[in-house]
């Protein structure tokens, strides 16, 4: 259906994509599966023609009979929406805050000239409706804001597939959405593909997602395509080496030998957080909402723990209450028997933004070294900068550099420099391996595996992705609505989950085939 | 949305009153006899204490606070020491023009700054963006009485179709006023037009950037279409805030093309009761200012709602 022959691009004279051919057929789920870099968002965009300012391609993509690359931009529009749909990573962002959702689907119909505007309604409504957003649920007359971003990504598919495309393009459509709600939006594009009969190009970084969706993939790396068939065929062969690489850096385990000990760490003692909600009515008196709702665990010295929840699960309050950034309204927290205090040296933490959680006009060793305003300056900083620098793997003439010199590995490496200086006993890792590549994700859970072991250090590991769990942690929490509601073992949890949520989690998770895994 | 408005209203009370407070003190409370300072150095004590007892100075401090403002709510706001006519009769007959000068010039401002904002944002980085942004540049630093008086001297005495000044009145009729005041206008306008154009552009650049633009286009909207079906409402807010400001600047603050036109504005009246001396006229402009400012506030912060539904909070 359509045919992409050669096609190469370049931005102001910098090469971006090599000679990508690959052909989708009608009603397949095609996959495209890459590393963040490797020019799979910019194929996509080349076939809409919605590239940034000064792109050059060249090549061919044959679509019927016409081929997208030479279209005029009337006749692009025309086809954008109507022939061929898109939906993008991020829902939060991706619909107009200022328009009802019922608008912004029935904008697809009227723009293209194919419906009235009471029909465009009724359509947009069937639509929402066909994405799982019936009106009587979800009335037409609601904003983004009022939704959460699962929904939002259905608004952006009900946006995509108004006038039922025959190609729809979906880049990262589940990255950012939790396990459940991935589960739900990959069974319904898939759905979709099998109703309508439409071709879905689906490009992702995670192979497991690819793995359970699509009919055939192509592996992108650095502008190239360097390998591509069925997808059961690239899972068994993994011809390429860099095909390979991926597959093992997406189960990666580091060799851990923890040495965990009896002695009480870290504990939460019955904790509760209570929020503020807006006031109902001008006097009365203002709801709560209960984010943490009353949480005991303990974690031990040289321990690795993970707290496993969905967005909204309270996993985040937990983690600022710990570090003594959000006042308790019962129980209470200790650290080695005392109660916890924000800008404990002892303590530090590494966030999952490492780029947003640092002053670009700063240098790097002013950036590992702020740590050091809340117990002052030691006489060796510098050395201790370097050393902290040498620990996480970069090398202390890094110090004199600017974040945005830096790949997000190696940020993220900084982010954890950051936490080593104060020479800390126990670190809190906020999805701090989750906005990364899955080979980078590797080796820095390789080098948190190996700083444990060299400083005794215990680890609260909080994330939604139960990859990470299963690679870092000895125990594990699974939380819900605020509660902890299974504790154990990892490999126990995992293998046998006794609450019907961790089950849940479990099932939504997407998953390799354990067949196309038999190859060492 | 009633419980913003609400809880907006409820705010802008509290500023008015903290307001007519520091005005009050300012004129009245702090060292000095505001009838000696009204009548000169040379009065007699007799003049004097004729004066304070007219002002009704007598009293304790809350007390004649409580009558001053009480007067204002009633409409009574004084009588005028020169003019010897009660000063609500001369803020009336003086908002009939400035009243209508800072409506015409924002009128004015937006249609132009609409237009010119737009087009720079949608032809960003070309020759056209470059071309508004120095005209705009030009229009910022150059004062506004000298594009009155150049204004002046092309369009009412090298070609004769405007009046050089002056202001014939509304019982003339409408189009002689909107004739006498059209030359002020614009001359109040165009710098006005230049800041709103550079800040709808801005705003339109930033919000062309977000990812929802990008949706629209895979929709099929044209880069036109996405431009005014979503961007546009979504640069609203910061363009609204500078419309705001400038009505409230536009109402006072319109003194020096009052004088060049020689126009019977509130803004010339505020400074002929500076140069008086007359007391009673100041605070009581001041106040109906800053009550101006204050009402246009609370019509912004509802134009925010209306632009911005995050802001309406449902529940």
């Amino acid at each position: 259906m359509i045919e992409v022959t050669d096609l190469t691009l370049g931005i102001h004279g910098t090469p971006i994509l090599r000679d990508v051919s690959f052909d989708i057929r009608p009603g397949e789920v095609f996959g495209v599966v890459g590393e963040s870099g490797s020019g799979k968002s910019l194929t996509a965009l080349s076939l809409m023609q919605l590239l940034p300012e000064g792109a050059q391609t060249s090549g061919r993509a044959i679509f019927d009979d016409i081929d997208l690359l030479t279209q005029s931009e009337r006749r692009m529009c025309a086809l954008r929406g109507a022939e061929i749909g898109m939906i993008f990573q991020e829902p939060m962002t991706a619909l107009n805050p200022v328009q009802t959702i019922g608008d912004q689907v029935a904008e697809t119909l009227l723009v293209h000239g194919k419906a009235g505007r009471a029909e465009a309604t009724q359509i947009a409504a069937e639509r929402l409706a066909r994405v799982g957003l019936p009106p009587e649920k979800v009335p037409l007359s609601r904003y983004p804001h009022e939704l959460s971003g699962g929904q939002r990504q259905r608004v952006a598919i009900a946006m995509a597939i108004a006038l039922r495309p025959r190609l729809l393009i979906a880049d990262e459509p589940t990255t950012a959405l939790d396990v459940t709600t991935q589960a739900q939006i990959l069974a319904l594009l898939k759905g979709l593909v099998t109703d309508e009969g439409m071709s879905l190009m689906l490009i992702t970084h995670d192979l497991a997602v690819v793995a359970g969706m699509a009919d055939r993939i192509v592996v992108m790396q650095a502008g190239q395509i360097v390998e591509s068939g069925p997808t059961a065929r690239v899972f068994q062969a993994l011809s390429h080496p860099y095909t390979r690489q991926l597959f093992a850096a997406s189960d990666h385990q580091p060799q851990r030998q923890p040495h965990v000990t009896d002695d009480p760490h870290l504990q939460m003692q019955g904790a509760v957080r209570d929020y503020h909600l807006p006031r109902r009515s001008l006097f009365g008196k203002a709801p709560t909402f209960r984010a943490v709702n009353d949480v005991t665990f303990t974690l031990r010295r040289g321990e690795s723990l993970g707290l496993v929840g969905e967005s909204g699960s309270g996993k985040s309050t937990l983690a600022r209450a710990v570090l003594g950034l959000e006042p308790l309204q019962a129980g209470r927290i200790l650290l080695d028997g005392a109660p916890v205090r924000a800008g404990d040296p002892r303590m530090q933490v590494v966030f999952q933004d490492p780029y947003g959680s640092f002053n670009p006009r700063h240098r790097v060793a002013r950036l590992v070294a702020e740590p050091f305003h809340t117990m002052g300056h030691p006489h060796d900083a510098d050395a201790r900068i370097a050393e902290a620098l040498t620990d996480v793997g970069l090398t202390p003439s890094d110090a004199d550099k600017y974040i945005h010199e830096f790949s997000g590995g190696q940020r993220q490496r900084i982010a954890i420099a950051r936490a080593l200086i104060t020479r800390p006993e126990l670190i809190v890792l906020d999805e701090a391996v989750s906005a990364l590549d899955v080979s980078v994700r590797a080796n820095v859970l390789d080098l948190l595996a190996d700083l444990q072991a060299r400083y005794g250090l215990s680890y609260l590991f909080i994330t939604h992705d139960l990859q990470v769990v299963r690679a870092i942690t000895d125990r594990v929490l699974v939380m819900q609505a605020g509660r902890i509601v299974e504790e154990g073992p990892t490999e126990r949890v995992l293998s046998a989950p006794e609450h019907p949520y961790t089950r849940d989690l479990i099932a939504a998770a997407p998953a390799i085939p354990a067949e196309w895994r038999n190859h060492a | 949305m009633l419980r913003y408005a609400t809880l907006r209203f409820l705010s802008l009370t509290l500023s008015l009153i903290v307001a007519s407070v520091v005005i009050f003190a300012v004129i009245e409370v702090i060292p000095g006899d505001p009838a000696a300072f009204m009548l000169g150095m040379n009065a007699s004590p007799d003049t004097v204490a004729a004066l304070r007892a007219d002002l009704g100075l007598e009293g304790s401090v809350p007390a004649r606070y409580l009558a001053w403002v009480g007067g204002m709510l009633t409409g009574d706001f004084g009588t005028s020491y020169t003019y010897r006519v009660p000063v609500a009769d001369l803020v009336a007959e003086r908002l009939k023009v400035s009243l209508p000068l800072a409506a015409y010039a924002l009128a004015l401002s937006t249609l132009i700054a609409m237009p010119v904002g737009i087009l720079a944002a949608a032809r960003r980085g070309r020759a056209t963006d470059y071309g508004i942004m120095g005209a705009t540049q030009l229009g910022i630093a150059v004062p506004n009485f000298w594009f009155a008086m150049l204004l002046v001297l092309v369009f009412a005495i090298n070609l004769p179709w405007f009046s050089a000044g002056g202001f014939p009145g509304w019982e003339a009729g409408l189009w002689p006023g909107l004739k006498a005041l059209t030359l002020p206008a614009i001359a109040l306008a165009l710098p006005q037009a230049s800041i709103l154009a550079r800040v709808l552009r801005s705003a339109l650049i930033e919000t062309l950037e977000q990812d929802y633009i990008r949706t629209a286009r895979a929709k099929g909207l044209s880069r036109g279409q996405a431009l005014r079906g979503h961007a546009l409402r979504n640069a609203l807010i910061p363009v609204l805030t500078i419309l705001g400001l400038q009505f409230s600047f536009l109402l006072a603050g319109a003194i020096i093309i009052e004088n060049v036109f020689f126009l019977p504005g509130l803004g010339r009246l505020i400074f002929q009761g500076i140069t008086q001396r007359d007391l009673v006229v100041v605070e009581s402009v001041t106040m109906l200012l800053v009550f101006a400012v204050i009402a246009v506030t609370f019509l912004v912060d509802l134009a925010y709602a209306a632009a911005d539904p995050r802001l309406r909070r449902r529940r």
